[in-house]
């Protein structure tokens, strides 16, 4: 068998990587299809439900019937003169039946096959904000789900660079030695020696405010990968030079293989159980600093949303008090960040050779 | 220049610069090796013979420099049909990392290494690794190559090759790790095959097998050898020239023949004396050699050997160095007490 084949055994054999990879595949999926699962359009604002908490969903109504169909009660807003706020309180008279693959917003899957289907959604007058609505009454679900495009590939494409990076610096700065490795490594102390956070916000806040979102999604993911690159190139360097002393590379060279045969045929692969167990455990941070940069609003800019952005509106005690179902991007980004720790632990073991 | 010279290394010379001071690893070494033949190189631990090796091929490590001598290689080519065209190159003047020296490695001078545990990749099988060497020196399909490993495999006296192609490293022993470092050596049939202590570490058994298996390929393709080991069992069974060397430098060049029944310089008999013999029945202690070998920081100056020499002669070799002396044809030793105008070889034979 070979190593990839050991590794993968060792990895299906740890239920709990296995669980939280499972978790993240659905996660990916639920941005592929964002369009048909959101039952609203993110950006649609409605001033009729302005914080408006989460809607249950029911099976048996207030007589006590059953409802092979799950429901939820229509809304009824009065504005509190008092406090001058808007009241949202459930008005049991009114059942709106949910129904799937109903006629919605019309969209394009993947961008090719004009729809208007979406998974699940109630018919008109009757609304399904399942975890309620921001402050200008938009459906926070629907915003999860599209933010999670941002937050979710942000990661992988941050990651992308990082290995680009820190593989090929390290590489060359291990295997080559001398000049090159000074000035390689002097640059990685000089950039860990950075303090990260106002690294970032100095150079997002940098980036020209006209850009569009795709330009900043990227110059933000190149942002994080600026420091991200650092600790992969050096375990990259210390795997190469273990590897430069090691016998078949000489044999390699006696069998009259070229340096860029030696490095991308023999180094590399030899490195590469140990830049993807790396590359795996370093997406979470790139997600929670998109996180804390989009909550310091250096991120993604309205109208995009990504989980930070979502979470900006989470900012002050008032509004987690009143509204604490704004905090709900915040569990999401829990939940992402503990399975992709946990699948690269899997990784880990299972890549690492002397594991029983 | 000489047909069946294949080899000649001429007062080479590899020093290593490292920060604790300058490391004269090989400091003046000359030998030539006759084509078809096996040339052993003894000495102990640290003499220099790997990194006479790795000058060769040019595959000397940094801190590791050439800094003297010439590598002529006699390259033979016979593609015009009109016999065999020698061509002579001097490898230390070719670029290490260039193109010709590229083809010279692997593909006409080769090396099997002592650790058959490391030398091979363990992200590849041991097909991928042979094919890697044939694909690199000939221009072949994929398929041929794949027939090629496959047939080198047989040579090598691997148990089912069609099968066996396909493993990794670690699912072979240390004997079938190092056939097939044998194989991938000879895959591209070259003139010259180093083998630097191959059977160091295997086991007795097993060591028995593979110089059974050089020796008879060494025969049936008439590869020339150049064996370096430590153990002078491996160059009675192996070789036909012996060169012996200590602190960088040859000491005693001869046949093997002769190495082992008229050895002329001190070292090289106290390395004699040194090894058990089966067929003494006296309860005799094993001579070692007295001393240890010297700091290679500080080489005394002179004959390196004079600090351990039982036959030192105070103020000749502590200061001067001796050249090489042929004291018979084809027999050359650097010893002052073969000096023909010192006349001191009555008390050599005085004392063994």
């Amino acid at each position: 068998m070979s190593l990839w084949q050991l590794t993968w055994r060792r990895f299906l054999r740890n239920r709990l990587a296995i669980v939280s990879g499972i978790i993240l595949i659905l996660f990916y999926l639920m941005i592929i299809f964002a369009d048909f699962l959101a039952p609203y359009d993110y950006m649609k604002t409605q001033e009729d439900y302005i914080f408006m908490p989460p809607q249950h969903i029911h099976f048996i109504d207030k007589e006590g019937h059953f409802h092979l169909r799950p429901f939820v009660y229509g809304i009824e807003t009065t504005l509190d003169t008092e406090n001058l706020v808007w009241v949202h309180k459930p008005d049991y008279s009114k059942i709106y039946p949910i129904h799937f693959f109903v006629h919605g917003k019309p969209y394009k899957l993947f961008k090719l096959f004009p729809t208007d289907r979406h998974l699940f959604g109630v018919e008109k007058p009757g609304t399904i904000f399942l975890f309620g609505t921001d402050r200008v009454g938009r459906d926070m679900l629907s915003r999860i789900i599209f933010g999670g495009r941002v937050s979710l590939t942000v990661g992988l494409v941050g990651v992308t660079l990082t290995i680009i990076f820190g593989s090929s610096l390290g590489t060359a700065s291990g295997y080559f030695g001398g000049m090159t490795d000074t000035i390689i490594q002097r640059t990685i102390e000089l950039l860990m020696s950075f303090p990260t956070i106002p690294l970032w916000a100095a150079l997002a806040a940098a980036l020209p405010p006209d850009w569009s979102t795709v330009k900043r999604f990227f110059a933000i993911s190149i942002i994080l990968s600026l420091v991200g690159w650092t600790g992969l190139a050096r375990q990259v360097r210390a795997k190469v030079l273990s590897y430069r002393e090691m016998d078949y590379t000489a044999a390699a060279r006696a069998a009259g293989a070229s340096d860029r045969r030696i490095i991308f045929v023999h180094m590399l692969p030899n490195a590469m159980s140990h830049i993807i167990v790396v590359a795996t455990l370093s997406i979470p941070g790139m997600i929670l600093a998109e996180t804390a940069l989009s909550f310091l609003g250096l991120g993604i800019q309205p109208p995009a949303v990504s989980w930070g952005a979502l979470l900006e509106d989470a900012q002050t005690v008032s509004v987690v008090v009143q509204h604490p179902w704004l905090m709900i991007p915040g569990a999401f980004v829990i939940i992402v960040v503990l399975c992709f720790n946990f699948v690269g632990d899997g990784l880990r073991d299972a890549a690492d050779p002397f594991a029983i | 220049m000489d047909q069946d010279v294949i080899l000649q290394v001429d007062d080479l010379r590899v020093h290593f610069f490292t920060q604790e001071g300058l490391v004269r690893a090989v400091d003046g070494v000359s030998f030539t090796a006759k084509r078809g033949q096996v040339l052993g190189i003894v000495g102990e631990s640290g003499c220099g013979k790997s990194v006479t090796a790795q000058a060769i091929l040019r595959i000397v490590p940094p801190p590791g420099e050439i800094v003297g001598g010439k590598i002529i290689y006699y390259r033979q080519s016979s593609n015009n049909g009109a016999g065999n065209v020698t061509q002579t190159v001097d490898l230390t003047a070719l670029p290490a990392r260039g193109r010709e020296m590229r083809e010279i490695r692997g593909g006409e001078i080769s090396m099997v290494f002592q650790e058959p545990m490391t030398s091979l990749d363990p992200v590849y099988t041991i097909g991928d690794q042979i094919m890697e060497a044939i694909t690199l020196h000939q221009k072949v399909n994929k398929s041929e190559a794949r027939e090629r490993a496959i047939e080198m495999l047989r040579l090598v006296g691997m148990p089912r090759p069609e099968e066996t192609i396909d493993n990794y490293p670690h699912q072979l022993s240390g004997g079938m790790r190092q056939r097939v470092m044998i194989a991938i050596a000879l895959s591209c049939s070259p003139s010259l095959l180093i083998a630097d202590e191959p059977t160091t570490a295997l086991d007795v058994t097993t060591e028995a097998q593979i110089l059974e298996l050089m020796r008879g390929l060494q025969q049936e393709l008439g590869t020339t050898i150049l064996l370096i080991t430590h153990n002078l069992g491996v160059i009675a069974e192996m070789c036909d020239d012996v060169i012996v060397m200590y602190l960088g430098k040859v000491v005693e060049h001869t046949d093997v023949d002769t190495l082992f029944f008229n050895p002329k310089h001190p070292y090289t008999q106290a390395l004699l004396q040194s090894i058990p013999r089966i067929e003494s029945t006296k309860k005799e202690r094993l001579k070692p050699i007295r001393g240890i070998v010297p700091d290679p920081y500080a080489i005394p100056s002179g004959c390196p050997f004079w600090p351990r020499c039982d036959h030192y002669i105070p103020g000749l070799c502590d200061r001067e160095e001796p050249d090489y002396i042929t004291v018979e044809p084809d027999h050359e030793v650097r010893c002052h007490l073969y000096d023909p105008e010192r006349k001191t070889n009555a008390q050599v034979n005085e004392s063994r």
